[in-house]
């Protein structure tokens, strides 16, 4: 039995505290008056059974888990011979993980006598651990089953405990995505300021030229490093702001026919269609740039006489203009809806003509609205990595020439990162640099776009 | 409302005729009553000086009919009250007269309207210099998220209006005095018009509306939404206005149709009842619906 067993019978035997608890309610109905003499429905009683039992358990064995593993394994390593113990760390894991792959697959050969002992020991530690869990567990569970029960009557305010512990559990829900932001947060600021330790701020925030190979010996030949951002933050505002010439107008546009020109039949229709470019995996927008966009933009150049690199920013920028799109059409929908019927009447009543009332009246009152929505489509558009990996290329020009490859704040990170890397060299170090360069750009993005939005919505409340 | 009275005068004597109509109570209570106890519409829809004229008209939402062959003159000069309880089909006849029911897809419209001579539901007929000549007020205000200025100025601007800045503002002057907010506003015409009160919104909105120099003008429960105080302003000057404009009001207030209208109109399940001079509405109703109704039996 390991622990993902022991979890599956204590979650299922908790399910049944619930209808335990419901039960008792129903007795204590009964006895003092009928349901109505309850302070709370019957199904509260059961959750609150639930929660009372389930609680406690699943932190014991979630302690349990996180500390089973160290204490047995300083166990082990106290017995063993002094020589190993006078080794260093890395080696004495070494030797740790030999012990427990003896215990697990049986001894090889090869296998020291004290690390079969050992082994053996680890062995019947572990079972012992086990068992003493599922006693815990039980005698817990028991316990606290039998105090609630006791203690549950008529009176019991189960309806509000119920309420505050689902409270609990929606608060913890939400912190996760706020811890899970500091955890990234922090981890990219760290490396960070490791990288700038080696490379000072403004040579990245102001210098002209990337190049971040590092000569790993004194006497190779190629790259002595050079860290300015500047051409990765030009190509990513180059390739976005193409984006966007194509997004802007062709989804507001969309959003505009779909809210007040089409019938409901086509509206009901084409919005799915349109959101289904949303959901169109980017590495397959990425190929369609580098192998049909590219390509085509490079011919179609030839035949006028330009001069396009085979993978250029126009080409990354159009199709991801194309896949931003449905994002900024249905954030502009949403808006544009959200203008109250009664300005349009109050146009159409002066012999306004649609077009006019659209223009004159309805998108300035849905403007705060559809702003915010650009800007959440400008931050997409900026960590957007998949398409320009493929479709931009990896030189780091410094051109404002949409028919030269250019390449990309996230392109860099992906190729710093990827492969082998050592994690004390500048090199690699920049990616987080950059990362966290890209992250704030977006979060200030995302921060305006609320603001925004939030101002909008005041708007008609 | 004493310059209103010649027309009503001579109204008198085109409707001596229906008048006469005999009654037939209603077989079922009015509550539950079905269309068939309704009947042929009582008193005097017709005007000798009409500006609107609506013979037969009937209404459809989709399959679903709302209006049942309503025939009525607007006069000129004149204010004509709708009332009758929610549902009864008056404001949607009232969205007819300027075909702002167009933009409803599934409603349809049969019958005749016309503005003078012009008529309304011609299929060639554009619906921009319409809505210039019958003007709307709608029940909530509602100002475009524009400034004050620019809200009175729109209408003119859209139609071509004025050829200089300075007609412009005349016009923008004209038209607040008109609808009295002037001296509330003239100082900070370049405010945003949502900032205004609600009594105000809705003069502004007025202001809006005859700032094209319409000549009839619809209100759709323009003070329902508003306090006593700024419903008697509206009152005040929905009198001062039927001296220029042509006044179509729909109300839910019977003392206020009692108070600004000369004639009064009472709508039931889509059908038009009665009609007479208001006076004679409220203190001898021919109708047993209209009697019902204004006695606050039902509604």
């Amino acid at each position: 039995m390991d622990f993902s067993q022991i979890f599956m019978v204590m979650a299922a035997t908790i399910a049944m505290t619930f209808f335990l608890g419901r039960y008792r309610a129903l007795k204590l109905g009964q006895a003092t008056g009928g349901r109505k003499s309850l302070n709370s429905l019957p199904t509260y009683y059961g959750s609150l059974m639930a929660m009372w039992c389930g609680i406690p358990c699943f932190i014991l064995l979630a302690l349990w888990m996180m500390f089973d593993d160290v204490i047995i394994s300083q166990a082990i390593m106290q017995e063993l011979p002094q020589a190993v113990l006078e080794l260093p760390t890395n080696e004495r894991g070494l030797i740790f993980n030999m012990i427990s792959n003896t215990a697990e697959n049986g001894a090889r050969a090869g296998a020291e006598p004290y690390m079969v002992a050992a082994a053996e020991r680890l062995q019947s530690l572990r079972e012992t651990s086990q068992l003493t869990l599922i006693a815990c567990l039980a005698s817990l569970f028991l316990v606290i089953m039998l105090v609630v029960w006791a203690k549950m009557s008529a009176k019991t305010r189960a309806r509000s405990q119920v309420e505050k512990g689902f409270k609990w559990l929606l608060l913890i829900c939400a912190s996760i995505a706020i811890f899970t932001t500091a955890g990234i947060v922090f981890s990219v600021l760290f490396e960070s300021i490791r990288f700038f330790q080696s490379v000072p701020l403004t040579e990245f925030l102001f210098g002209l030229e990337w190049s971040p190979q590092m000569a790993i010996r004194s006497d190779q030949v190629g790259g002595s490093g050079a860290f300015g951002a500047v051409p990765l933050f030009a190509g990513t505002l180059l390739i976005s702001a193409i984006a966007m010439v194509i997004a802007v107008p062709a989804g507001l546009m969309a959003a505009i026919y779909l809210s007040e020109y089409a019938r409901p039949a086509v509206r009901s229709a084409v919005k799915p269609l349109l959101e289904v470019l949303a959901g169109i995996p980017t590495v397959v927008y990425g190929f369609f740039a580098a192998l049909t966009v590219a390509p085509f933009i490079r011919d179609t150049g030839g035949l006028i006489g330009l001069s396009v690199s085979s993978e250029s920013a126009l080409a990354a920028g159009l199709v991801m203009g194309i896949m931003i799109i449905p994002f900024v059409s249905s954030l502009s929908d949403d808006v544009i809806n959200a203008v109250p019927q009664s300005l349009r009447d109050g146009a159409y009543g002066l012999g306004a003509t649609r077009s006019e009332t659209i223009k004159q009246v309805v998108i300035p009152a849905a403007l705060p609205g559809i702003v915010g929505g650009i800007l959440l489509a400008v931050s997409r558009a900026i960590g957007e990595t998949m398409i320009v990996v493929m479709a931009a290329g990896l030189a780091a020009n410094l051109t404002a020439n949409p028919l030269e490859s250019v390449t990309t704040v996230t392109v860099q990170i992906v190729t710093l990162l990827v492969g082998d890397q050592e994690f004390n060299s500048p090199k690699t170090l920049s990616a987080f640099a950059l990362g966290l360069m890209l992250f704030t750009i977006t979060l200030v993005l995302n921060y305006v776009a609320l603001l925004v939005v939030k101002k909008y919505r005041e708007q008609y409340e | 409302m004493q310059v209103v009275n010649t027309p009503i005068q001579e109204n008198e004597k085109l409707n001596a005729k229906s008048d006469k109509v005999a009654r037939e109570k209603p077989k079922t209570d009015p509550i539950n009553g079905s269309h068939a106890n309704v009947g042929e519409t009582v008193g005097k829809p017709f005007a000798k000086h009409p500006k609107m004229t609506m013979r037969n008209v009937d209404v459809f939402y989709g399959d679903k009919q709302a209006i049942y062959d309503v025939s009525l003159d607007i006069g000129k000069h004149e204010v004509v009250a709708m009332i009758g309880p929610s549902g009864c089909g008056k404001s949607t006849f009232l969205r007819c007269l300027n075909r702002m029911n167009d933009t409803i897809d599934i409603c349809k419209v049969k019958g005749e309207i016309k503005l003078e001579e012009l008529d309304v539901y011609h299929p060639k007929q554009d619906v921009v210099p319409l809505r210039a000549r019958v003007g709307m007020v709608f029940q909530k205000p509602n100002p475009f998220p524009k400034s004050i200025y620019d809200n009175v100025a729109y209408g003119p601007r859209i139609h071509g209006l004025f050829e200089r800045k300075t007609d412009l503002d005349e016009i923008v002057e004209n038209s607040l005095r008109r609808a009295s907010l002037w001296e509330e506003v003239k100082d900070r015409l370049h405010s945003p018009g949502t900032g205004l009160s609600g009594g105000q919104q809705q003069r502004l909105c007025i202001a809006r509306t005859i700032a094209v120099s319409p000549e009839v003008i619809l209100m759709d429960e323009p003070c329902s939404a508003l306090d006593p105080i700024a419903t008697a302003k509206i009152e005040e000057l929905i009198a001062e206005l039927s001296k220029k404009f042509t006044i179509a009001i729909v109300t839910h207030s019977m003392q206020q149709a009692a108070r600004v209208s000369h004639r009064t109109a009472y709508f039931h399940m889509g059908k038009l009842v009665e009609v007479n001079d208001t006076k004679r509405v409220f203190t001898n109703p021919q109708h047993k619906l209209t009697e019902a109704y204004i006695t606050g039996r039902f509604g």
